[in-house]
């Protein structure tokens, strides 16, 4: 059988983090009673004008920056002509020739520590649509048109990725990268970040390419990656049983996990595109591009590069670091506080016990009930030796529960290090003493006792000998017993 | 008589105190009611809102308030949406459309004091030359009840040449101000594109439409422009220009000015058109303007560009009237797609789907380039041919309609006949020109109208032009038979 290769390209819709609606006023927070934010415009009464919101413009303008990609000093918005009761005017406006951003792309690394350039065709303005409600009404069907004029800034790929996991690395970039410039809020659950894929197979080798299936509306990373799975293995059992791949649009259902044709080309809509005569063509000059290039962040690539340059973290750590604008502050903050010659331990902690602490809870890094200063804190008591490592983590369990300093909790509950050479040897003492058959066990040659010994000390010291020095001194006390007899 | 009163006169009348606007809106009232059964211009009657507002306009006097239209009766189109007031564009579609806000139009004009007695009956969504396509009947020109006014504005005109109120509203998209008030004997302004809100004004091709005023004269005119004009937030092709003071330059002397004679208006024009317009020239010479023959080659195409450009809006911006939120709905829907089509089946007239059947014909796949984009190029030719010709003349002077008014059903079967009776006022519409027509004598006892066009935001001298024609002639004093009194 022949060896298949496959291509997916990916239209990502971000819903901006606009204040209110594309072409009108009216807010767009989520989950308000239906119908509640939907003023004349939104509902597209008899007589009224849209007017485009200027800052969807900047947060547009913002990702074309972000991506090296043209921004299109004009560019038209133009009128999608189709019939649905959640689409009031009966036309959704968007951009279709002349999109405000073009041409720019992005580098994704895969699990293999790989970077592949991903290029991005486009990036256009456009409005949601409203959505139908069915459940709990009987035979009807109810509108809410809330999201009707939300600003979306749709991202079309170029075909340039040839695995789900290549698609998801990608969509998760982009993830990231909205986020970082704040124009989307990137909440998949409500529907402000999720995509379509555009999923073809065609032989290895050969240059054309073939007749693809586009699936609607995945709204996680997990479900583009199962969908195209699902899609590819739907395509090459097609084309090895000499069936031909219809082009058309498919529906991933994740309770049955598989794709089904929601309409083909044939059915497919005419929608008419013409320009908008309601609005005039949008015209950016450089000074407003300026002006949106001053309020750039540093970039998740730029923050990585940064770790890995000036902490010495490695490529993987260094972009878990990078991966939301809140996580990399958080860990500049606790190297700020452990000192920047502890960069790798901050990063381990960070990465370590703060992100299984976040995930018990279920929270985001800016609800950690550690704040990053005091995560510094416990971390520099490791680096002065006050604590151990593992008592560090008991402590830093309990300033997670109590909000406590990492010194409070050293305080209250005496675990500060034992690192006396004497006070460690009169314990060693003592346990030598108590335990003589072990001891003659060890030196007769039953060098896994060691470990027996190490328990006992650390016993007695509730654990808070200092592990080195107890295995140094222990090391020399069980040998030299052996001299003194 | 108080309706054959200039609105300046009647102004010195209310600010003297003489009249109230009470006195005034009840004349108008009472000539409504005696006068309209037989127009038919009138299909909403406001009156009870009208004392109260002109009662509100005589508290301001009294306060010491004095503007030019304070207290003064006015029709408004029912194109403009009013706050409370069925609004219903002359189709079934809308007849049970109650607005809940008033057009930019509206609100200027009642800010200023205006009154409004009513709404005036149009053609369906403004189709139409005639007024024949309007849900409510046609409205018979009150020089001859057996003739057309011209449309779409048709109650409009016929209402001020009926001397029903002292001006009305109307909106021109094709020519529905200019041909009506031709066919009317009244004077009517295109403004032009982007110079009057059209915020509110129910859009039939938005790139077109422009509002309005029918008046008794220019000066009347200049007065109701005044209100009308200015930049609105709320309409994106609004222009943010000063507006002049029309009034103040009525009287300037036009020595010096340069009158372009459009070769296409005269070739194959009627003699007795012709030599309306040739006397009209004679007093413009007397008035110290000189002629200068000027062409537009491109013109012939208007027709043929306007009948794609104009369908091709109509049709998307009419799908918002599709039975679900408001308008007309068709009884009993079996489900969707039945909810569509009957309510749009059953809601529309004829003209109204034979422009949506062009419009959606020549957007479609595959026709898009040949009609759509080809008509758009002829109209940029067309604008340019304005523009050379305007290096040439300050002002274009020709007919306003081929021929006076035709019988009621003359015309209405045959859709192209109809549609060559916006020869002469399309052109201004597809290069947002400002267009006025005056009247200038009679052909058949029926009057005649004279077009001046001139550059984008001449209005005040196009209004000068013709008030100082006004001075010399007395056409627009005449009033249709029984009218007078």
């Amino acid at each position: 059988m022949s060896d298949w290769e496959t291509v997916i390209g990916l239209e990502i819709h971000a819903q901006l983090a606009t204040q209110s609606k594309i072409f009108s006023g009216s807010a767009t927070a989520y989950g308000a009673p239906p119908n509640t934010q939907a003023d004349l415009v939104d509902l597209a009464y008899p007589g009224v004008l849209p007017v485009l919101n200027a800052q969807a413009v900047r947060m547009a303008v913002k990702f074309g920056l972000s991506i090296g990609a043209q921004v299109a000093r004009h560019s038209v918005f133009a009128r999608k002509n189709y019939f649905y009761p959640d689409l009031p005017k009966g036309y959704q406006i968007s951009q279709y020739e002349l999109p405000v951003v073009k041409r720019g792309s992005l580098t994704v690394t895969l699990d293999d520590g790989t970077t592949k350039v991903i290029g991005i065709t486009r990036a256009h303005l456009e409005e949601d649509a409203g959505k139908s409600l069915h459940e709990g009404l009987a035979h009807a069907s109810g509108i809410d048109l809330n999201r009707a004029g939300t600003p979306l800034l749709e991202i079309v790929s170029e075909p340039d990725m040839r695995s789900a996991k290549e698609a998801v690395a990608y969509m998760k970039k982009i993830h990231t990268l909205v986020r970082y410039l704040e124009i989307c809020d990137g909440n998949m659950q409500e529907g402000s970040f999720r995509c379509d894929a555009n999923v073809s197979v065609r032989p290895r080798g050969r240059e054309k390419f073939g007749t693809r299936a586009e699936i609607k509306n995945l709204n996680s990373f997990r479900f583009v990656e199962k969908a195209i799975h699902y899609e590819v293995a739907r395509q090459i059992e097609l084309l090895e049983s000499g069936a031909a791949v219809v082009q058309e649009t498919r529906l991933y259902d994740s309770d049955k996990d598989e794709t089904r044709s929601m309409r083909s080309k044939e059915e497919a809509n005419d929608y008419r595109y013409f320009p908008d005569p309601d609005l005039l063509p949008l015209r950016i000059d450089e000074a407003f591009i300026e002006a949106v290039r001053a309020t750039l962040p540093e970039l998740p690539d730029e923050k990585a590069a940064r770790f890995a340059r000036d902490f010495g973290l490695s490529a993987y750590d260094a972009g878990v670091l990078s991966a939301s604008r809140e996580l990399g502050a958080y860990f500049e903050a606790v190297v700020a506080g452990a000192g920047a010659a502890h960069a790798k331990l901050a990063a381990n902690w960070v990465m370590g016990e703060l992100s299984s602490a976040l995930n018990r809870d279920n929270a985001e890094i800016t609800a950690a009930r550690v704040t990053p200063a005091q995560l510094g804190g416990l971390l520099q008591r490791i680096v002065d030796q006050t604590i151990s490592g593992k008592i560090a983590k008991e402590v830093f369990e309990a300033m997670w529960s109590d909000g406590r300093s990492a010194d409070a909790i050293i305080e209250a509950k005496g675990l500060k290090q034992i690192t006396d050479s004497g006070a460690i040897e009169s314990v060693i003492d003592t346990v030598m003493a108590a335990n003589p058959k072990q001891l003659a066990d060890y030196r007769s040659g039953k060098d896994k006792l060691f470990g027996f010994f190490v328990g006992q000390v650390m016993k007695a010291t509730e654990g808070k000998a200092n592990p080195a020095q107890l295995n140094e001194l222990l090391k020399r006390k069980l040998g030299g017993g052996a001299e003194d007899a | 008589m108080l309706h054959t009163l200039s609105i300046a006169e009647l102004g010195r009348l209310l600010s003297a105190k003489e009249i109230s606007s009470i006195d005034l809106t009840h004349h108008f009232l009472a000539r409504i009611e005696r006068l309209n059964p037989a127009l038919n211009a009138l299909i909403t009657l406001t009156g009870d809102a009208a004392l109260a507002a002109a009662a509100l306009a005589d508290a301001r006097r009294a306060r010491g308030e004095n503007g030019p239209l304070l207290g003064i009766p006015l029709i408004h189109k029912d194109i403009f949406c009013t706050d409370g007031v069925r609004t219903s564009c002359g189709s079934r579609m809308l007849d049970n459309f109650v607005a809940p806000y008033d057009a930019t139009v509206v609100a200027r004009l009642k800010a200023d004091g205006a009154v409004m007695l009513g709404k005036a009956n149009m053609d369906e969504f403004a189709m139409g030359s005639s007024n024949e396509t309007s849900y409510y009947g046609p409205v018979r020109n009150p020089w001859d009840t057996t003739k057309v006014p011209g449309g779409s504005s048709g109650g409009s005109a016929a209402a001020t040449a009926a001397r029903l109120a002292p001006f009305a509203t109307g909106t021109d998209t094709g020519g529905s101000i200019r041909q009506p008030a031709a066919l009317t004997g009244v004077t009517g302004v295109k403004p032009t594109y982007g110079r009057v809100s059209r915020f509110g004004m129910i859009a039939f091709a938005s790139s077109l439409d422009q509002a309005g005023v029918f008046a008794h004269s220019a000066a009347d005119a200049a007065l109701v422009l005044q209100s009308m004009a200015g930049f609105d937030p709320r309409d994106s092709t609004s222009i943010d220009a000063p507006v002049p003071d029309y009034a103040a330059t009525l009287n300037a002397p036009l020595a010096g000015l340069k009158i372009g004679l459009l070769r296409e208006f005269f070739e194959g024009l009627e003699a007795r058109n012709s030599a309306l317009i040739h006397d009209a020239l004679k007093i413009y010479r007397e008035l110290g303007a000189t002629t200068v023959e000027v062409s537009l080659p491109h013109l012939p195409m208007s027709v043929p560009t306007y009948y794609v450009v104009a369908p091709a809006e109509c049709s998307s911006n009419l799908s918002r009237f599709d039975g679900v939120r408001y308008g007309y709905r068709c009884k009993n829907p079996k489900d969707l797609l039945d909810l569509y089509t009957r309510s749009r089946g059953e809601g529309f007239g004829a003209e109204v789907k034979r422009r949506i059947m062009t419009g959606t014909y020549v957007l479609s796949a595959g026709y898009f380039d040949a009609y759509y984009l080809k008509a758009q190029k002829v109209r940029r030719l067309i604008t340019d041919d304005f523009r050379a010709a305007f290096t040439q003349a300050d002002l274009l002077i020709g007919p306003t309609t081929p021929t006076p008014a035709f019988a009621i059903g003359a015309k209405i079967d045959d859709p192209v006949t109809m549609y060559l009776n916006d020869i002469y006022t399309i052109g201004a519409n597809l290069a947002g020109l400002p267009g006025l027509s005056l009247p200038c004598g009679y052909v058949d006892e029926l009057p005649m109208g004279l077009q001046l066009i001139g550059p984008h935001f001449s209005e005040a001298k196009l209004l000068n032009a013709a008030h100082l024609y006004q001075g010399a002639t007395d056409w627009h004093r005449q009033a249709p038979r029984g009218y007078e009194s």
